[in-house]
């Protein structure tokens, strides 16, 4: 038998007291870092936007620091607010995107409730289904598209090719799958036993859906409002193919259309639109950003 | 109220039969617990009550009316879940009063029954609170609150106390029975816990593999079970079961467990087990509470003999003892003055007057 020695003096690296702060505070100066490269990247341009909107034409050519302004002037938003043919651009967005808003909501809602909820028949190869409805691009399906409603244009004599009306048939490709994805997520997250409560206590699926599952996943709900609104404020392609009159077009196209007459860019009232443009979905953000977070990180809905 | 019967019920998932061909009556006003082990088809056969899971084959009737295909909404059945499924966004008072609403009573009928459910739980102090402001036995009241105010013809509970901690378990169970014996509901309640279902019971049916094993009062089920399942399953620390078979000795007969220990039985069991091969695989089925310390003057039928203690056990009134025998382990109750220590022998008795004998293969109480 080998003899054992047995090492007494326990384990010989130094306990580090205070080592689990030291850990956070260098974490959280790496975070402070990214966060503020971040935001320099990100603020910049509008940043930018909002010095040269404020910036009067003949200083927007002159060789001064673009990064300053030396005679502020409200002539851009004057002019822009003032001008019938902006605020046609305003009104049209603003329809389309409501509209689009509610349908997308009025479609996805009761959709995603039925494939998270009702199981019938296919209704897990639906719910993929819809999602990679989403992951064509559209820069794929304008093309056929256009084709379609021109096809429908010259056998039913309706005109849709060229009126603001027709991005709300067209928008809805885009928010309606993404919106019923975000939803059936959050009806997944809802306890199975809170609808068999609410079926028990004599509720109708209809019921169960507007008196239960909306209230209860409000965030989610808010989460797919408003992706649906930027989708349809910020679409770009679309309305740039399907219509051309000015009075048809909407915000993003219309700045970029009739601000910029051949190589002649009117940078001031460019950034201005733009400024313009980008303050109602900033609004929304700001008055829901809560509800969004809530949203975005959980369902937090257990009972 | 009503009564509920179930006939021949079954429940396939594709391939897998979850209940097997159940056979059960509730009477009115009854509190029938089903007890069994996880995956035993209890839950399911509740479920199927409720109307939330379809019946393979079978029928279901409350109140002597087919339900079959009557959605949950028109049993008239009120249900408690282990997870409370109380509405989040909803106040207590709205919670409970969700499904009047949807049925448009009168308000101040809605208000009456609230308030009176309420007094009854003791919840009259938390009714405009959300349930995230209640603590588990809280929400377990609102939830049974909501069953109440519906004045259902069946309540269902489903696990209702597994999420509390177990003193708040054991204070829930009796308030269950007291709310029971106040608005004497038929009730059909699924445990896994056979303490809950002991104590809660007017009948107990034990489920194993689908199937029911016995139906019984506690009491029934406690000292006269059907088969080893049952034996094991209700009663704690469970039943001991030693293998032996029986031998006739000068004109008695005995039964015996290992070379050098047997027990000759009262007259009574004798006359009982008489007419039993004496070849067959037998066990010896005895409760700890009859496995005691040996007494001076011991009654008939009790027949003391020496054990060598494995592991004892003080649990303040009495001492529970473990030893083996024949490779089995067996647990005995003994008087904290009576001397137990582990690993130290043990003069010990066993009341043969309570004995089962069972069946090694088959599992069948004899």
């Amino acid at each position: 038998m080998s003899t054992m020695t047995i090492d007494k003096s326990g384990p010989t690296r130094k306990v580090k007291y205070g080592s689990m702060s030291r850990d956070r505070t260098w974490a959280l100066r790496w975070s402070y870092f990214f966060l503020t490269l971040f935001a320099i990247f990100s603020l910049t341009p509008p940043f930018y936007m909002l010095i040269t909107s404020l910036k009067g034409s003949a200083e927007i050519s002159a060789a001064t620091n673009p990064w300053w302004v030396h005679q502020p002037t409200l002539e851009n938003y004057i002019q822009l607010l003032t001008s019938n043919q902006f605020l046609r651009f305003f009104w049209n967005s603003a329809w389309v995107s409501i509209i689009v808003v509610t349908v997308t909501m009025l479609i996805s809602v009761p959709a995603a409730f039925a494939l998270a909820r009702m199981k019938f028949w296919g209704s897990a190869t639906l719910a993929t289904g819809v999602f990679l409805t989403y992951l064509i691009p559209d820069s794929l399906l304008f093309i056929p598209l256009f084709k379609m409603f021109a096809v429908f244009g010259d056998l039913t004599g309706i005109q849709l090719v060229n009126r603001w009306y027709v991005l709300l048939f067209i928008y809805p490709t885009l928010t309606v799958p993404f919106c019923t994805w975000i939803m059936i997520g959050y009806f997944a997250s809802i306890p199975k036993e809170l609808d068999e409560a609410a079926i028990i206590d004599g509720a109708s699926w209809f019921q169960t859906l507007t008196r239960i599952f909306i209230p209860v996943a409000l965030p989610g709900l808010i989460a797919a409002t408003i992706f649906a609104f930027t989708v349809s404020w910020a679409q770009f392609l679309y309305p740039l193919v399907f219509t051309t009159s000015t009075d048809q077009l909407v915000l993003p196209v219309g700045i970029i259309t009739t601000l910029i007459k051949g190589d002649v860019f009117n940078w001031g009232q460019i950034m201005t639109g733009a400024l313009l443009g980008a303050a109602p979905p900033l609004i929304i953000y700001a008055f829901l950003m809560d509800y969004y977070i809530a949203g975005l990180t959980a369902g937090a809905t257990k009972g | 109220m009503a009564d509920v019967s179930l006939r021949k019920v079954v429940k396939r998932y594709d391939e897998v039969e979850a209940v097997r061909g159940i056979d059960l009556d509730i009477a009115d006003h009854e509190f029938v617990v089903l007890v069994g082990p996880s995956g035993c088809g209890k839950s399911t056969t509740l479920r199927m009550i409720a109307g939330l899971e379809d019946i393979s084959d079978g029928d279901i009737m409350i109140g002597g009316d087919v339900v079959n295909d009557v959605p949950p909404k028109d049993r008239d059945i009120a249900m408690v879940f282990q997870n409370y499924a109380l509405y989040p966004h909803m106040t207590v008072a709205e919670n409970m009063s969700f499904g009047l609403r949807l049925k448009n009573y009168p308000k101040a009928e809605i208000k009456s029954r609230v308030t009176e459910a309420a007094r009854m739980l003791d919840i009259t102090d938390l009714i405009d609170r959300k349930p995230k402001q209640l603590s588990g036995g809280q929400r377990q009241r609102v939830a049974m609150g909501r069953a109440i105010v519906r004045n259902p013809k069946v309540f269902l509970f489903d696990e209702p106390l597994s999420n509390l901690d177990a003193k708040l378990r054991v204070q829930m169970r009796i308030e269950i029975k007291k709310v029971h014996q106040k608005v004497r509901t038929t009730t059909v309640y699924v445990t896994h816990d056979q303490v809950e279902a002991m104590t809660l019971a007017d009948r107990v049916v034990v489920m194993n593999h689908g199937r029911i094993e016995q139906i019984g009062t506690p009491n029934e089920l406690y000292h006269k079970p059907a088969t080893k399942f049952v034996a094991s399953f209700i009663g704690s620390p469970a039943m001991n079961f030693v293998p032996c078979r029986l031998e006739d000795a000068a004109g008695k007969l005995n039964v015996r467990l290992t070379d050098r220990l047997a027990f000759t039985l009262p007259p009574a069991r004798a006359a009982r087990y008489q007419a039993l091969s004496r070849t067959d695989k037998l066990l010896l089925g005895i409760r700890p509470e009859h496995v005691m310390e040996a007494r001076p003057h011991a009654e008939p039928g009790v027949e003391p003999f020496d054990a060598m203690l494995d592991v004892t056990e003080p649990m303040g009134m009495e001492t529970l003892v473990y030893f083996t025998l024949e490779g089995s382990q067996v647990c005995g109750r003994v008087s904290p003055n009576a001397g137990a220590q582990d690993g130290s022998p043990l003069r010990l008795a066993v009341d043969l007057n309570n004995m089962h004998l069972l069946n090694e293969v088959t599992g069948a109480v004899l």
